[in-house]
């Protein structure tokens, strides 16, 4: 189920607990999926099986593809993995400030 | 996107961590989470949600708590005369207003910090509107009637995403609050410290007594200051200052004096100093100049070096800046001209005025400055303070910074004042250690900037006029001299 998301957007899985949120993503249909299946807009009534990659999602952490192009913030943990047209993406390495207030 | 995501993720994922500390009460994320419910199960109508009080925790509660029932927070200052307040509180109608104070304005309806809390808590999830505004914050209006700045949603979650990593604090750490509610930087520190997991300890009532026992106390890791606080603490403090678990201190909100930054890393040089240059328009910092620049300025023989220690340092990196001139062309390094900035965290809007942006999204931010050859930013001062002299700009900045190096003044203040011959002339007040002529002065300036920088008028005060964050009130310096 590709489309087109915008920034602020919430997917849910529908394997495990992970929540993301957009907050960059190029205006095209992106297909995203979480522990094999697609993910959706609302939490799942109930949770299916896993069949793709489980290595887990952490909270607060950014994931983005290799290109850089979109990034999403994981806004609950689980136990899926996010892919977009399959392929998994990352954690994207934090940049420290200093702290300003 | 909305700001109740923060509170959200940080009572899922570290609700057992301890969120806020005020007097006697100590709450986690988990509990202040539960308040935020309880305030936004009382605002069901729609209407706006004031709050009229020092800091205490209800502050944060009901920061959350608006955002999740999808309305307005409108934190008001509570040091107005009734009248100014009368004036803002008719602009924000319907609204709760959370306040200890009897206030009988139509359309606002009065409820006490407890009372806030006591409802039946919401069920609801926080509302995803675009574009929804969650913050009005009214300025303080030093240049006329306050504007209504409005901070929406996108704007304050750019700006937590762009400078904090969630969970980030380790659990020993601990912020002390010092700003008010209804300043950018208290309600900046709110989403911060929530987001990075970092415990609040809030302080309503600043003395430099109260926040160094407060300090000790609570073993404070991180204080954001504005300048005349770091001042009396280094004041207060004489030759020693024991703080042994502090590790980070943010100011801003004013131009910082060389010699308070100077005395306060010598006071503790085991502390990390950041410089957070921003506006309420712009959702708090945008600028930054951090612990290895105030280091290597602090100990360099190089002025170009050395100066930076009075620098806003430079924009975080979802920020962009420019210097343009009046005429609106960009600015080489070293020239002095108008600061405008560029990002998702931008408000650069007015209710009633709209948004200020350009067609590109440039938001002016009306103060002067300029930038070096290596990018740091040096902010000169409010555009509207320049004293024009017979068609001259001529900046206070400049002047300040003069008789700010003799050794008998205190404190000093340029402005401008009306003049027969040239429209404007320079109009100086200065606070002073000791007795110092006139003449003196002048020569001084005479010596290291051009004469028309000479003041006409110079006017001795027992100390100039500050608002409570900090703000040196040049307006009535100018009403002060004028008479």
């Amino acid at each position: 189920m590709a489309q087109i998301y915008k920034p602020g957007t919430k997917l849910s899985s529908t394997v495990c607990k992970t929540q993301i949120m957009a907050l960059r993503v190029p205006s095209e249909e992106l297909e995203i999926s979480c522990g094999g299946a697609p993910m959706q807009i609302g939490d799942p009534a109930e949770l299916g099986a896993m069949s793709g990659e489980n290595a887990g999602t952490l909270v607060g952490k950014r994931y983005t593809d290799e290109a850089e192009t979109m990034e999403f913030l994981c806004t609950r943990g689980g136990d899926g993995s996010i892919a977009i047209e399959g392929y998994v993406i990352d954690i994207k390495a934090a940049k420290k400030l200093p702290s300003s207030d | 996107m909305n700001i109740h995501l923060i509170l959200q993720m940080a009572s899922e994922a570290m609700g057992y961590r301890e969120a806020l500390i005020c007097g006697d009460t100590r709450l986690t994320f988990e509990q202040l989470g539960e308040m935020a419910k309880s305030v936004a199960g009382q605002l069901s109508g729609g209407e706006k949600l004031a709050y009229l009080a020092e800091a205490d925790p209800a502050f944060p509660a009901a920061l959350f708590g608006a955002a999740l029932a999808g309305t307005q927070f409108v934190p008001l200052n509570y040091r107005l005369s009734e009248e100014q307040l009368d004036a803002q509180l008719k602009r924000i109608v319907p609204a709760k207003l959370i306040t200890e104070k009897s206030i009988s304005v139509e359309g606002i309806q009065c409820v006490s910090q407890g009372n806030i809390l006591a409802g039946e808590p919401s069920q609801g999830e926080a509302p995803d509107e675009d574009g929804a505004v969650a913050i009005e914050l009214f300025t303080s209006g030093t240049t006329g009637e306050p504007k209504s700045a409005i901070l929406r949603h996108a704007n304050l979650m750019a700006y937590i995403f762009g400078t904090v990593e969630f969970m980030s604090a380790e659990e020993d750490e601990a912020a002390l609050l010092t700003v008010p509610p209804y300043h950018i930087a208290g309600i900046a520190a709110v989403l911060s410290s929530t987001y990075a997991g970092r415990r609040m300890v809030q302080l309503p009532n600043f003395t430099p007594e109260s926040w160094i026992a407060l300090a000790q106390k609570e073993n404070v890791t991180n204080a954001f200051l504005v300048p005349t606080m770091l001042q009396r603490i280094v004041d207060h403090a004489g030759d020693n200052l024991d703080l042994p678990a502090l590790r980070n201190i943010a100011y801003g909100g004013g131009k910082m004096p060389r010699s308070t930054i100077e005395a306060a890393m010598r006071l503790l040089p085991h502390v990390n100093f950041t410089n957070a240059y921003g506006l309420t328009e712009t959702s708090a910092t945008i600028c930054m100049l951090g612990p290895e620049d105030h280091r290597e300025a602090f100990a360099s023989d190089d002025a170009a070096v050395r100066r930076r220690l009075g620098s806003a340092g430079k924009p975080i990196p979802s920020i962009e800046l420019l210097i343009r001139s009046e005429e609106g062309v960009t600015c080489g390094a070293e020239e002095v001209g108008l600061v405008w900035v560029r990002g998702d965290q931008v408000s650069g809007e007015y209710k009633g005025l709209g948004s200020q942006l350009d067609s590109e999204g440039w938001f002016p931010t009306k103060d002067r400055g300029f930038v070096d050859a290596q990018g740091y930013l040096f902010i000169d001062g409010r555009a509207d303070d320049v004293i024009v002299r017979g068609g001259e700009n001529i900046s206070p900045g400049e002047i300040e910074d003069v008789l700010r190096g003799h050794g008998a003044i205190k404190d000093v203040a340029a402005v401008a004042v009306a003049d027969t011959e040239w429209g404007e002339a320079v109009g100086v007040a200065i606070v002073c250690h000791h007795m110092v002529e006139d003449d003196e002065l002048c020569a001084l300036i005479r010596a290291n900037l051009r004469s028309s920088r000479v003041p006409s008028v110079i006017k001795r005060m027992d100390e100039l006029p500050y608002s409570e964050t900090g703000k040196l009130l040049r307006r009535i310096i100018r009403d002060g001299i004028a008479d």
